[in-house]
């Protein structure tokens, strides 16, 4: 064919040339390994906040991997789920530590990826021309939650039961489709062998194939639009004589090397929980999900795992009472909007939005609000890259109004993540909602505190 | 003579006297175990097939596992398997569970890994199962003539009371800040075959070996988990010489 000798041979890998010439004229082996890598120039100035997208790839492969070797022993069923997990905790060689891995490194691609988004929050990368990277990144973190919400009924203790049938039950409140969803979802009457079997189904290979698929979305779209990065310059504005940006370097050998030395030092923490405290108090392993699952026992108290602790805690915010308070915020922010200088079409669409939801206030009762505000609380992360309305990208440039509702926004999280995990109390639920309001102002006050903010011109160049 | 020996023998049962306030949870007392020692850890196993394996199973756990405690396979099926099974089958508890039920309304849960889900943010499950397993006292509107100040109304009786003897729960009133507040305290009514010490010495042992049994793995784990530390700072270290001596260069 005449396409092998149109491709000039490989040099430069010495006694591999010949096989790598014989297959990059074949398959576009070179040109991948030069966009992806050793010709995708990121900016030099990445900080410690970027290790942890290289950390979260990291733990995905560690998760899929010690996956595979747990389904070799584990037994998708109601009757010998639990005991096959201590089978492999016993019997399987070295069972204990590829179980420990798997169960460390769930709660560890949260934090990974909690602190990934933050660092997205913190210098504006959702902002143009990345809004779709940020969007294929939500889609991802929206993955994990399933995969993480599937995965944890399998070890079939009394937390994976409850929590699985509460969190089901969520779908049971929605109106007119709830209770036919939520039997659909489940496979029985109550989580039982069928939703298991299912469940696993999910687990094992639905959501990992997804997540695959959508993590190549994410890296393709992060490589064609160029990283971001702590100044928030497009380093492609300056090119230099080679046609490569002034400010970057090759992202193979610097950040292959620089994230090496990352994923050693998360290595490090991860042992120390991993081999030292593989229940992490409790919040990584629950206590209670070493009794095995019994649908006639129901647990005093049921608290989702840590991951998902700031959403229950909103779900649970959502009173009768609070509603009235809910509904009086949305009334002042559709003032809001009409009193701002935003295009006609905008005002009218926002307007009617808002009146619609006034209405179904009354129609809808607060558990099914709740369940919506949880849903919302997620889903409003997609909006950022429209909601940002400033000037610059990087909190660098930002002023004090961003950086002061930036620093809040993390605090409402934790605090609403720490209340998640108690019992209910009178006090934590006032917290929870003060918590909530916080959380939602964060999003939808941040077109006009975006604007009002005082910033200052970011840079050119990286200096 | 009897009268001084009652009046000491009393004293001594004061001593470990555990102080509840009614009506609130318990403050669990610590387990006084020592995961390195293997005698306690054995004689433990020994409390353990002989006082639970009767109605409780450890269904997770093999007997043959027990050579982590320093036996040997022959020793295990000489002194601790009683069921006639082999010394690779599970520990199983000679009773049927459906009797078990009858008897007791609920059948005896499995305590493989009882001391891991007993844990909870008062303490870890070695606490409560060391504090549950001194906190039988005799009530009489009890079905079994038993209840316990760690968990009210169990199902359980009290299955060493002849080791520790027979507690009554007595009210007394002790200084609280600014007032008196009644407090439950277990009192000794009549001595068991052992003394107070004792009885909670081979507590102490039996808990030491569920906690063993709830993660047989541990010792190893620990182990492991040293020398992949050591392992890891030297990569950290080579792997951040490596990231300078690429870096060097960019400015």
């Amino acid at each position: 064919m005449a396409s092998t000798e149109n491709k000039l041979p490989v040099t430069g890998a010495g006694p591999l040339n010949g096989v790598l010439t014989w297959v990059d004229q074949r398959f576009p082996l070179i040109s991948l390994w030069k966009e992806h890598a050793a010709e995708y120039y990121a900016p030099k100035n990445f900080n410690f906040w970027y290790y942890f997208g290289s950390l979260a790839m990291f733990v995905l492969v560690l998760q899929i991997v010690t996956g595979i070797f747990l389904t070799m022993h584990y037994k998708p069923d109601a009757a010998q789920a639990f005991a096959s997990v201590e089978y492999i905790m016993r019997d399987v060689p070295w069972g204990w530590l590829v179980r420990y891995m798997h169960s460390t490194g769930a709660s560890m691609f949260f934090i990974v990826v909690y602190l990934h988004m933050f660092r997205g929050l913190m210098y504006g990368s959702y902002r143009k021309p990345r809004e779709l990277i940020w969007i294929f990144g939500m889609v991802i973190y929206l993955m994990l939650m399933a995969e993480a919400f599937f995965g944890y009924l399998l070890p079939w203790g009394q937390m994976s039961f409850w929590g699985a049938q509460v969190i089901v039950n969520l779908f049971d409140a929605l109106p007119l489709i709830g209770p036919d969803l939520a039997l659909w979802i489940r496979g029985d009457y109550v989580v039982s062998d069928a939703t298991l079997n299912r469940f696993f189904a999910f687990h094992v290979i639905a959501i990992p194939l997804v997540l695959v698929a959508l993590v190549a979305a994410h890296l393709m779209a992060l490589h064609e639009v160029g990283s971001n990065n702590p100044e928030g310059v497009e380093i492609k504005k300056t090119l230099g004589p080679d046609g490569h940006p002034v400010d970057g370097i090759p992202f193979h050998p610097y950040y292959t090397v620089k994230d090496t030395f990352g994923v050693m030092v998360f290595l490090a923490l991860f042992a120390i929980v991993m081999f030292f405290m593989p229940e992490f108090g409790g919040y990584f392993l629950e206590y209670n999900n070493f009794i095995p699952a019994d649908p006639l026992k129901t647990p005093s108290h049921i608290a989702p795992v840590w991951y998902f602790t700031p959403y229950y805690s909103i779900l649970r915010a959502i009173t009768e009472e609070f509603m009235i308070v809910l509904a009086i915020a949305v009334f002042f922010y559709g003032v809001l909007i009409l009193r701002s200088a935003f295009r006609g079409s905008m005002k009218t669409i926002a307007l009617i939005a808002i009146a619609v939801v006034l209405a179904l206030f009354w129609a809808l009762d607060a558990k099914v609000w709740g369940v919506i505000f949880m849903g919302l609380a997620v889903m409003i992360f997609f909006l950022l890259p429209w909601l940002d309305q400033s000037p610059v990208k990087s909190v660098r440039y930002k002023g004090g109004l961003y950086r002061s509702a930036l620093g809040l926004f993390v605090v409402v999280f934790l605090v609403l993540g720490y209340y998640g995990t108690q019992p209910v109390t009178d006090l934590g639920t006032r917290i929870s909602q003060i918590g909530t309001m916080l959380y939602f102002a964060f999003f939808m006050l941040m077109p006009w505190y975006s604007r009002m903010d005082t910033t200052r011109p970011e840079p050119v160049r990286l200096a | 003579m009897m009268k001084t020996m009652r009046s000491y023998a009393a004293a001594l049962l004061l001593v470990p006297a555990l102080g509840f306030a009614a009506g609130t949870d318990v403050k669990l007392d610590h387990a006084p175990i020592d995961p390195t020692d293997r005698v306690s850890l054995q004689r433990g196993a020994h409390a353990f097939v002989n006082y639970c394996l009767n109605c409780h199973s450890a269904g997770y756990m093999r007997y043959n596992r027990l050579q982590d405690l320093g036996l040997t396979e022959q020793q295990i099926r000489d002194n601790l398997v009683f069921t006639g099974v082999k010394v690779g089958e599970l520990m199983k508890a000679a009773m049927d569970p459906r009797e078990a039920k009858q008897w007791f309304g609920t059948p005896p849960p499995d305590l493989t890994v009882t001391a891991r889900s007993r844990s909870s943010h008062a303490g870890p499950g070695s606490d409560w199962l060391y504090t549950y397993l001194r906190g039988f006292y005799r009530d009489p509107s009890r079905p079994t003539g038993w209840n316990n100040v760690v968990y009210p109304n169990v199902a359980m009786p009290h299955a060493l009371w002849e080791l520790q003897g027979v507690q009554v729960l007595k009210e007394a009133k002790e200084q609280a800040d600014g007032y008196m507040k009644t407090v439950g305290k277990l009192v000794i009514d009549k001595p068991g075959t052992m003394k107070p010490v004792e009885y909670d010495r081979l507590v102490a042992d039996l808990v030491n070996y569920m906690t063993y049994m709830s993660e047989p793995a541990r010792a190893q784990r620990v182990t492991v988990g040293l020398y992949s530390l050591l392992v890891i700072v030297i990569l950290i270290g080579l792997s951040y010489a490596l990231k300078k001596a690429y870096w060097k260069d960019v400015h």
